[in-house]
C-alpha cells in the first residue's frame, strides 16, 4: 500500500487543480469583452450633439463646452488637498464627502468630482492638473439655447442616472442624455455615437500604448441636426401673449400635422437649466406648486373642452342622419328635461344648425345629442356609436405624437356609464352634459387642436408631430399617413360654415381680422377645485379653437386660458392674434394685442390659496398690468 | 513502450518528450509575460525570454553530459556531490548576494547562480545512497535520525538564508522515506500536527483539544489489543499542549507577512476593511494572478493577447507566477493541459521508479517525483489561491537558469539511472 500514497496524492492534487481552474475560468470567468477589462483604459471621444433648427431654419439649440473634473479613486495619490480645493472652489468637507461617494460608487471607475467648471477655472486648473494623480478633466458639450423660448418643447439634457446606465451600456457615468422634450424624443439621433480608444494599462495604471495598435478604436459619429416643426417667431409671440396667464396653446398645420407652436404658460428660460445652476433652478421650478412651470399644460392638462366640442356633435348628428341642416329646435333660455334645465343665453329661437353653432346654443345641441343616442335601442348602444365617432378624431386616448409625455383625455362610452351608474340603470339625459362638451368629457389642448385640424381638413388628420426633418433620414411614416375620421367629407361643409359664422356674426364677431377668413368656436368651461376638502367653483376656463383660412387651411389652433372666463375674452383674442401673426406676419388688430398684454390673471390664480372667500366669473375683476412691449421685428435674437 | 534497444539511446522517451513540451511551452509563456514594447525579437538576450533561450540551449549540453556519465558514478560519488553541495550552501554566508531579502545567490559577473536549486538533487542522491545501504534499516530509530540529518542540513542552511519556500520542499522526502518503510507513526504524526495547527488557528485551542481528545479515545476503545491506559492520556496531553502552543508559534515566531498570508488563507481576520487592505497590500500578486487566470476563460485570449499579461499586472509573472500567463492566454484548455502534463510526468517517473531493480535508483526516482510534486503543488496551488503564498518556481516553466538546470539535473540523472536498468542484474 505504501507505494500508492504519492500516486494518489498526485492524482488528487491534479484533480483539485483542474476543478479550481474550472471554477476560475469557466464558472466564474468574467465576460470576455474589452469594455469590462480593467487592464484596458477606455477613453471616450464625445461627438457634437446635433443642432436643432425651427421650421424656417432658425437655429434654436446649439452647443457650448463645459469641463468636469473626474476622479478615479484607486489612482489618487497623496495630494495637497487645500490647494486643490482652492482651485476647484470647494471646501474640504465637500472634497471628502465627494471623494467618499466616488469611492463608494467604484474605486476603479471615473466619477464626476466637480461638474461644469467655468472657462476661467478650467484655464487655471488645466495647468496644474498633472500634479493630482487620479484626477483629470473631461470636456463635455452642453446645450446652448439661442432664444429663450420653448422650454417645454426643446427640453434639456442631464447626466444619466444609474438606472439608465444599467439598462443601456452605451451610457457611462457622467454622460449626458436627453431628459425632456425633443432632447429625449430624438436622443438617438441627436447624440451621435461616442468614439472610443482602447489603451493598454500596466499595473501602475500607466498607459503603455494603444491596445492592438488601435485596431478596435472607433471614431465618434457626430449627432444629426434636426429641424422641428415649430415656428420660432410664432412660438415667441405666443409666449409673450400668455404672460400672466396659465394655460396652453397648440397650433398645427392641418395639411401635415406639424406642430407650429406648443406653448405652456407659465414657462421658463431653458438656459436656466444648463450647467452648474441646473439642479438649483430645477428644484425651484419643480417646487412651484401653484404656477407649475415644469408641467406642460399643452400636452398634459386635461380640461373639459366646452362649446368647441359642440361642432363634433353636429358632425355626428349629420353622419348618423338624425338631423339635417334645416331641422330647427326651440330654445327657451335653455333646455328642460324632466324637472331639470340646461341654461342658455338669449338668442333667436327656434334655430337650425348654422345658428346653433354660431350662437353656441345649448338647447340645440342637447336635442341633437339626444337624437344621436336615442337612435339606438339602448343608450348603451347609442353611447358606443357616439364614442366611436368622437374617438376617430383622436380624442379619448394618447395621440401618439413624438413627445414622451401626454394625457389620454376622456371620452365616455356605454361601459363607462355602466360602471358609473350600474348596468342599464342610466338614461341619455344622465349624460346630457356631453352635448355641450362638459360633464365627463376631458381633452388636452393638443387633442383639441388636432380635432380642429381634422375639421379643417374635412375629415382626416395627420398625427401631430414636432419633427420636421432629420439630416439624411426619413421621419416616422406614421406621421405622414392620414388618419380618417368616421365622418363623411360632405357633412363637414355646414359645420365649417357655422364656425365661419362664429366670426361673421356669432360669439367671436368682435374678433374679425380683415382679409383672413377664420373659422372658430368659443368655449367656456366650468371648473372646480377642492379647497380644504370642499368642492369650490372657480372662474370658467376661457377656450377657443380656430382654423384659417376657411379654404385650404394653413393653421389650426386650440387655446386654453385657465380661469379666463368666457371664450372670446382671452382665448379668442389670443387665437386670433396668433392666426394673424402666422398668416400675415403683421398684426392689424393691435387693440386685441394691447388688451391681452395689459390684462393679468395672476390674482385669479391666487384666489384659491388666499384662504379668504372670493367671487368668480361675473363677480371677479380683471387686473390691469403695464403691457409688455413687443417688438415684432425682434421676437427672436438677431442672427449672428 | 518507447524504448530503443540500442544501449546508448535506451532512455525513457516519454519522460523526455514531456520534459521538452514543458520547457518549450514554458518558454512561450516567458516570452509573453516578459516581453515589453511593440516589436518582438526572440533573440534579444537582454530580455528574460532571450536569456532563457540561452539557458535552454545550455541545458542541452548539460543533458548530454549527464547522460554520458556512467550511471554507477552517481551512486558512488553521491556523498561527495552532497558534501560539495552543502559547502556551496555554507559559502553563501560569506560570498552570497542578497536578492529580495534572501541570500540565496552567488553573483559571478552579470550572472547569478542559486546553489539551493542544485542541493535538492544532491540531497536526493545522498538519501538514496544512505537508505539503500545494506547496513541501513529505516525502521530503526538511529537510522531514521541519520536520514533526517541528511535532509535537515540543507533545509536548515536554506532557511537561514531566508528562503522559507525552498526549505519546505525538503518535506518532499517524507514520501520517499514512507515508501521505504518509515513507520506508520510518522504519517500519523505529520497529519496530526498539520490538522491540529490548522484547527487550532481556525477554531481556537479549546475546540481543537476537545476534538483531538474525542478522536484519540475513540480510537483507543475501538482498537482490539489495548495498550495501557496511559498511552492515550499522554497523547491527549501532547495534543492539547500542541493546540495551545500553535498560537504562541503563530504570534511570536512567524514573521508578519507569513502571519498575514496564513490569516488570509484561513480567513482568520474578520474585519472586512482590514481584509480588503490585506488583500490589496499582501495579496496583491495573488489577486492579480487569480484575475488573470479567470479572464482567460475557457479558450484563453491567445498567445501574446492577454491584456493583464501585456499590462504586467502580475508582478514576477515570468518567474513564480508564470502559471497565471498560461491561465490568461491559453485558458482552461491550456492550463488543464499543463496540469495533465505535470501529472503524467510525475506518474511516469513514479512508475519507472517502481520498476527499478536497484534500491538506489528506486529511492532516487521517488525523490525526483516527490520534489517535482512539491513544487508543482505549492506553486500552482499558490497562483490559484488555494494555499498561502510560498515563493518557489514551477519546474521547467519558471524563468531562471539555476531552477531550470537544477530540475534538469534532477530529472536526467534518473533517466540515466533508468536507462541502466537492464544492466542491473
Amino acid at each position: 500500500m505504501r507505494q500508492f500514497l504519492l500516486f494518489f496524492t498526485i492524482i488528487t492534487v491534479g484533480l483539485v487543480f483542474i476543478s479550481r481552474l474550472f471554477y476560475l475560468q469557466v464558472y466564474s470567468s468574467p465576460a470576455n469583452n474589452l469594455y469590462d477589462d480593467n487592464a484596458i483604459r477606455k477613453v471616450y471621444d464625445y461627438p457634437k450633439r446635433g443642432f436643432v433648427y425651427d421650421r424656417n431654419g432658425t437655429l434654436l439649440v446649439s452647443n457650448q463646452s463645459s469641463y468636469d473634473v473626474m476622479v478615479i479613486p484607486r489612482e489618487v495619490k497623496a495630494l495637497d488637498t487645500i490647494e486643490f480645493c482652492n482651485l476647484l472652489k470647494i471646501d474640504k468637507e465637500k472634497f471628502i464627502k465627494t471623494y467618499k461617494k466616488a469611492y463608494h460608487y467604484s474605486p476603479r471607475l471615473p466619477y464626476v468630482f466637480v461638474s461644469h467648471l467655468s472657462k476661467e477655472d478650467y484655464a487655471v486648473l488645466q495647468e496644474k492638473m498633472r500634479k493630482y494623480e487620479g484626477f483629470y478633466i473631461q470636456k463635455r458639450s452642453l446645450r446652448h439655447y439661442e432664444a429663450s423660448i420653448g422650454a417645454n418643447v426643446l427640453g434639456d439634457i442631464g447626466e444619466v442616472n444609474n438606472a439608465i446606465i444599467k439598462k443601456d451600456p452605451y451610457y457611462k457615468m457622467g454622460d449626458l442624455i436627453g431628459k425632456q422634450g425633443i432632447e429625449l424624443s430624438y436622443e438617438d439621433v441627436l447624440r451621435g455615437k461616442k468614439g472610443i480608444k482602447f489603451i493598454q494599462k500596466n499595473r501602475f495604471n500607466k498607459n503603455i500604448g494603444p491596445y492592438k495598435d488601435g485596431k478596435f478604436d472607433t471614431l465618434p459619429e457626430p449627432g444629426k441636426d434636426i429641424k422641428i416643426s415649430i415656428d420660432a417667431t410664432l412660438q415667441a409671440y405666443g409666449e409673450q401673449l400668455m404672460k400672466h396667464k396659465h394655460g396652453g396653446i397648440i397650433a398645427i398645420e392641418p395639411s401635415t400635422g406639424e406642430i407650429l407652436t406648443m406653448i405652456s404658460a407659465p414657462t421658463y428660460d431653458p438656459n436656466s437649466l444648463v450647467g452648474r445652476k441646473r439642479s438649483q433652478n430645477f428644484t425651484k421650478l419643480y417646487n412651484d406648486s401653484i404656477a407649475k412651470p415644469t408641467y406642460d399644460r399643452s400636452l398634459l392638462a386635461q380640461y373639459p373642452p366646452g362649446s368647441p366640442f359642440k361642432v363634433l356633435n353636429a358632425l355626428i348628428g349629420l353622419q348618423e342622419g338624425v338631423v339635417t341642416t334645416e331641422d330647427k329646435f326651440t330654445c327657451n333660455h335653455g333646455y328642460s328635461y324632466g324637472n331639470r334645465k340646461m341654461g342658455c343665453h338669449g338668442h333667436p329661437s327656434p334655430l337650425a344648425m348654422n345658428m346653433g353653432i354660431y350662437e353656441s346654443c345649448n338647447s340645440y345641441f342637447a336635442n341633437v345629442y339626444r337624437r344621436i343616442i336615442e337612435k339606438y335601442d339602448t343608450p348603451y348602444e347609442g353611447m358606443n356609436v357616439w364614442n366611436k365617432h368622437v374617438t376617430s378624431f383622436g380624442l379619448g386616448n394618447y395621440l401618439g405624437y413624438d413627445l414622451k409625455i401626454g394625457s389620454p383625455g376622456r371620452i365616455p362610452s356605454g361601459d363607462f356609464y355602466d360602471k358609473w351608474y350600474g348596468k342599464n340603470r342610466w338614461r341619455t339625459t344622465f349624460t346630457l352634459s356631453n352635448a355641450i362638451g362638459q360633464g365627463e368629457i376631458e381633452a388636452t389642448p393638443i387633442q383639441l387642436a388636432n380635432m380642429v385640424a381634422a375639421i379643417a381638413n374635412r375629415g382626416y388628420f395627420y398625427t401631430p408631430h414636432i419633427i420636421k426633418s432629420i439630416e439624411g433620414q426619413e421621419i416616422d411614416a406614421n406621421f405622414t399617413t392620414p388618419k380618417h375620421t368616421t365622418i363623411d367629407k360632405e357633412n363637414f361643409e355646414p359645420v365649417v360654415q357655422g364656425m365661419f359664422d362664429v366670426y361673421n356674426k356669432g360669439t367671436a364677431a368682435a374678433l374679425q381680422v380683415k382679409g383672413i377668413e377664420i373659422c372658430g368656436k368659443t368655449g367656456t368651461a366650468e371648473n372646480f377645485t377642492k379647497i380644504n376638502g370642499v368642492k369650490t367653483q372657480l372662474t370658467d376656463h376661457s377656450i377657443f379653437v380656430a382654423f384659417a383660412p376657411k379654404d385650404n387651411p394653413k393653421i389650426a389652433i386650440a387655446v386654453f386660458v385657465e380661469n379666463g372666463y368666457w371664450g372670446s375674452r382671452f382665448a379668442g383674442r389670443i387665437a386670433t392674434l396668433m392666426i394673424e401673426k402666422y398668416l400675415s406676419g403683421t398684426i392689424t388688430r393691435t387693440d386685441l394685442e394691447k388688451w391681452i398684454l395689459s390684462h393679468s390673471l395672476e390674482h385669479e390664480y391666487e384666489k384659491p390659496y388666499s384662504g379668504e372667500p372670493f367671487s368668480i366669473n361675473r363677480g371677479s375683476t380683471l387686473e390691469v398690468v403695464e403691457p409688455t412691449i413687443i417688438n415684432h421685428d425682434h421676437l427672436l435674437p438677431a442672427k449672428p | 513502450m518507447i524504448r530503443v534497444t540500442n544501449r546508448h539511446f535506451s532512455f525513457d522517451w516519454i519522460t523526455i518528450i514531456i520534459f521538452m513540451l514543458l520547457v518549450g511551452f514554458g518558454w512561450l509563456n516567458i516570452v509573453s509575460s516578459s516581453h515589453v514594447g511593440e516589436t518582438l525579437d526572440y533573440f534579444d538576450f537582454s530580455q528574460p525570454y532571450g536569456k532563457q533561450l540561452i539557458f535552454i540551449g545550455l541545458t542541452i549540453g548539460l543533458i548530454i553530459i549527464i547522460l554520458s556519465i556512467e550511471a554507477k558514478f552517481y551512486e558512488r560519488f553521491s556523498s561527495v556531490i552532497y558534501i560539495i553541495s552543502m559547502l556551496s550552501l555554507v559559502g553563501l554566508f560569506i560570498f552570497g548576494k542578497n536578492v529580495n531579502g534572501a541570500t540565496s545567490w552567488y553573483g559571478i559577473g552579470g550572472m547569478t547562480f542559486q546553489p539551493s536549486e542544485f542541493a535538492k538533487a544532491a540531497t536526493a542522491l545522498a538519501i538514496a545512497k544512505y537508505v539503500s545501504d545494506l547496513q541501513t534499516d529505516i525502521r530503526r530509530f538511529p537510522d531514521q535520525i541519520k536520514t533526517f540529518i541528511i535532509i535537515l542540513v540543507p533545509a536548515f542552511l536554506i532557511l537561514l538564508q531566508n528562503d522559507a519556500g525552498s526549505t519546505i520542499v525538503y518535506g518532499a522526502f517524507f514520501f520517499v522515506l514512507y515508501r521505504e518503510g518509515l513507520p506508520q507513526i510518522y504519517l500519523t504524526l505529520v497529519l496530526s500536527v498539520v490538522s491540529i495547527s490548522i484547527l487550532s488557528l481556525k477554531f481556537g485551542p479549546t475546540i481543537t483539544s476537545i476534538i483531538a481528545t474525542l478522536i484519540i479515545f475513540t480510537r483507543y476503545f475501538l482498537s482490539k489489543k489495548k495498550p495501557i491506559i496511559f498511552q492515550p492520556i499522554i497523547i491527549t496531553i501532547i495534543a492539547i499542549a500542541m493546540s495551545a502552543s500553535v498560537h504562541f508559534f503563530y504570534d511570536n515566531i512567524l514573521q508578519a507577512h507569513q502571519k498575514d498570508r496564513i490569516s488570509l488563507w484561513l480567513r482568520l481576520e474578520k474585519d472586512p476593511t482590514k481584509i480588503a487592505e490585506m488583500r490589496r497590500d499582501i495579496l496583491y500578486n495573488l489577486y492579480e494572478s487569480e484575475k488573470a487566470i479567470s479572464s482567460g476563460g475557457f479558450k484563453g485570449r491567445g498567445f501574446m493577447e492577454g491584456t493583464r499579461t501585456t499590462g504586467k499586472f502580475v508582478p514576477e509573472q515570468h518567474t513564480d507566477y508564470i502559471f497565471s500567463t498560461v491561465g490568461e492566454e491559453w485558458g482552461f484548455i491550456g492550463s488543464s493541459l499543463v496540469i495533465i502534463l505535470f501529472v503524467l510526468l510525475m506518474l511516469r517517473v513514479l512508475h519507472l521508479a517502481e520498476l527499478q531493480k536497484s534500491q538506489f535508483s528506486r529511492i532516487y526516482g521517488y525523490a525526483v517525483a516527490s520534489i517535482m510534486f512539491f513544487h508543482f503543488m505549492i506553486n500552482i496551488g499558490m497562483v490559484m489561491g488555494l494555499i498561502p503564498t510560498i515563493g518557489i518556481p514551477l519546474p521547467f516553466f519558471s524563468y531562471g537558469g539555476s531552477g531550470l538546470w537544477g530540475f534538469t539535473i534532477l530529472l536526467f540523472i534518473f533517466i540515466k539511472l533508468d536507462s541502466n536498468r537492464i544492466n542491473e542484474w
